[in-house]
């Protein structure tokens, strides 16, 4: 790959990482928000694959292979296994509307472009000057979990942080050794699974409910 | 060797447990194997103190005195916590008319949970202690649920979505240490490892360090319940099954504060002692008057001893942030005395409210006159919490202070004394109710049979306090490791 194909490749797949973050605060249903983080793990697998074939190097790939067995198809097709039974699939009256959620996440990306620029200024490098792309996602996962009530959309934002941090994790340092890389997957779904049980559960105890509405503990 | 050792021992309790479907003579199998644990734990100690470090599985583990200390503190209350959780296994079996299942997952979840703290705290890289402390919170949430109550439910949710934010921001953390170890010429497979991040952190850059370390101290910081993150502590503790609820704020807590230790000696090396210590200084203040304001008007005792931990850890914060080698060795005899006090005050808290029904402090009443030995327990282990003497808190509190006082921090220290004066003076008001006054006319007529536990269940709890008091009043079998690992993270 020719240098300039390889920075509008890497820009292209790490673009729709962002593009996928932004699209999610859009979205109301939560089939389709699934789809979409689905969408979002394969670009971020589809950044360690460009970055993999520029590097030449087959524990990248392997990561890669990894990040989109993961994010890209076994956590979006549990996740739409759980959420299923979710009779009001809708994120009906979420704390922050659409339209302000949009503008919040454009302040986010701004945000994340102001103070990520010194890291991407020390890595020097054409895939470091995207870091900024991955502080935005992460901050984006942030704002849904916090503007979000339902249970399932709570995962999907904690699924952006997370995708957010490996974007990160793969522009500056082309990704941690690949056992270490293993070892995070495989904590992130298992994450993901105890999660969605555990939003089962508090289903049958507590009916279809918004997260805001548990109020059993306090001080 | 040794150390796959340590590893494989919480495997095989697990696996008894399975084997056995959590019957009783299964669980005892898990306490033996816990207990070896500890045995090995010290005997490695002893090993490391003479001969120096070693290191196991290819380079993936490794133990130096400060690994070792933290396997002791992990052995020992892990321990206390699976003899305890004996009890807990068989009223599950009752509860669930004689099923297997519940008691089973919890022996084998506890004994997951244990293993995954030892694996943090002998991993060799910082990628794995990061994954291993991920692990143990993945491990704990059905734990934290287990009684499928609506409550526990809660805490379990806020539990895992927060303590999985923290730890993600933990991740981020690592991930740019990772990039200014590269960036100073460390070699990829090994450039995580603590040797290498020790050998190279001159070099590091200092403006990523400090942005590395602050999200370190703000991720980590959330499992260790550093306010102002520790908003699922109160509430994951109290929800938990006792047993669990003293392995996750006698020992969790304090592994995850092991790492910012680890990362702080790092971080040190490349910026000089100031920004980590600032850091330090503002979570321990904050964390120390957030309990201190919150134990005044606490009505539930589980929720009592919970915010009790977050001001000792506020206190262990603030030692870490004076930094040096009397400091450290006295956070961590800290670790280890709050570990046994708080687990045994969580164990007896479990008693009591078996034996009472209620977790409210308004619902506990003279206890002292109605089950001496609970109350006895119960008094005993908060007179060593509040940090009397002869109890080892006393010591290493003491200690703490001083070194402040040395490093220009009496000013923090003086602030953290005021919290503790307000902390002890709320917590003796909670306790007076409890353990004194005239028992109310509606118990008199309480069953005998719950006035005493067993001798089986009282044993490790007095032995809990026993062995605090003991390294309050003789140091010295301590003292030669104790200045070994505080000299792997002080300069």
């Amino acid at each position: 790959m020719n240098g300039s194909s390889y920075s509008s490749a890497l820009t292209l797949a790490a673009g729709a990482v962002l593009v996928c973050a932004v699209a999610i605060l859009w979205l109301a249903s939560i089939r389709s928000v699934i789809k979409m983080v689905a969408t979002q793990g394969i670009a971020l697998g589809l950044v360690a694959v460009v970055l993999g074939v520029h590097l030449r190097d087959a524990g990248l790939l392997a990561a890669a292979a990894v990040v989109i067995a993961v994010k890209g198809v076994a956590i979006p097709l549990l996740l739409g296994r759980a959420s299923g039974g979710d009779s009001g699939s809708r994120e009906s009256r979420p704390l922050v509307n659409v339209p302000a959620s949009l503008v919040a996440s454009a302040a986010l990306i701004v945000l994340a472009f102001v103070t990520g620029r010194s890291v991407a200024r020390f890595v020097g490098t054409t895939a470091g000057a995207l870091v900024p792309i991955g502080l935005a996602t992460l901050l984006i996962g942030f704002f849904v979990l916090v503007a979000r009530r339902r249970p399932t959309f709570q995962i999907v934002g904690l699924l952006m942080v997370d995708n957010g941090i490996a974007l990160t994790a793969f522009l500056c340092t082309a990704g941690f050794p690949f056992l270490i890389e293993l070892g995070v997957s495989f904590d992130v779904l298992l994450g993901v699974v105890v999660l969605m049980v555990l939003s089962q559960r508090l289903r049958i105890e507590f009916g279809d409910i918004d997260l805001d509405e548990l109020r059993e503990l306090h001080d | 060797m040794v150390l796959v050792a340590i590893l494989a021992l919480p495997l095989f309790g697990g696996a008894a447990i399975a084997a056995g479907r959590g019957r009783r003579s299964s669980a005892w199998v898990a306490v033996a194997t816990n207990g070896a644990t500890l045995v090995l734990g010290i005997l490695t100690a002893v090993r490391v103190v003479k001969d120096g470090p070693i290191s196991g599985a290819w380079g993936v583990l490794r133990a130096d005195a400060l690994s070792v200390f933290m396997v002791i503190v992990i052995g020992a209350i892990s321990l206390l916590a699976s003899w305890l959780g004996i009890r807990t296994m068989a009223r599950e079996r009752e509860l669930e008319h004689g099923s297997p299942v519940r008691p089973s997952h919890y022996g084998m979840l506890v004994q997951a949970f244990v293993g995954f703290m030892l694996l943090a705290v002998l991993a060799a890289n910082v990628g794995v202690l990061w994954v291993a402390v991920e692990a143990t919170t993945i491990v704990t949430v059905f734990l934290v649920g287990h009684r499928r109550t609506r409550g526990s439910l809660e805490a379990a949710w806020k539990y895992i979505v927060i303590c999985s934010v923290g730890i993600a921001l933990a991740f981020l953390g690592t991930v740019f240490v990772y990039l200014a170890a590269l960036h100073a010429g460390g070699h990829s497979a090994h450039a995580l490892d603590w040797t290498s991040l020790m050998a190279h952190a001159h070099r590091f850059n200092p403006s990523l360090m400090r942005l590395a370390f602050a999200l370190i101290v703000l991720g980590y910081g959330t499992k260790v319940g550093l306010a102002p993150m520790h908003s699922w502590l109160p509430d994951a503790h109290s929800q938990a099954p006792a047993p669990v609820s003293a392995l996750m704020s006698g020992v969790l807590l304090t592994v995850a504060f092991y790492a910012i230790l680890r990362f702080k000696a790092v971080t040190d090396l490349a910026l000089g002692p100031g920004f980590a210590r600032t850091l330090l200084v503002i979570v321990a203040l904050l964390s120390l008057a957030l309990a201190a304001s919150l134990l005044i008007t606490q009505r539930d005792y589980k929720r009592m001893l919970a915010y009790h931990s977050i001001e000792h850890m506020g206190l262990i914060a603030l030692g870490a942030a004076a930094g040096i080698r009397l400091a450290i060795a006295a956070v961590l005899l800290h670790i280890l005395g709050h570990g046994l006090a708080k687990s045994v005050l969580f164990l007896t808290s479990g008693e009591i409210m078996a034996a009472e029904g209620t977790s409210q402090i308004d619902g506990v009443q003279a206890l002292l006159t109605r089950r001496p030995a609970l109350g006895g327990v119960f008094g005993v282990g908060l007179v060593a919490l509040l940090g009397l003497p002869p109890f080892s808190l006393f010591t290493s509190e003491l200690v703490m202070v001083r070194a402040e006082f040395e490093v220009g921090l009496g000013w923090a220290a003086v602030l953290a004394m005021v919290a503790m004066v307000v902390i002890f003076i709320a917590v003796v008001g909670h306790a007076r109710h409890m353990l004194l006054g005239p028992p109310p006319p509606s118990h008199v007529a309480s069953p005998p049979h719950l006035a005493a536990p067993p001798r089986w269940v009282a044993t490790p709890l007095i032995g809990g306090l026993a062995a605090c008091g003991f390294i309050g009043v003789f140091a010295w079998p301590l003292s030669g490791l104790l200045e070994a690992a505080a000299r792997v993270v002080a300069s």
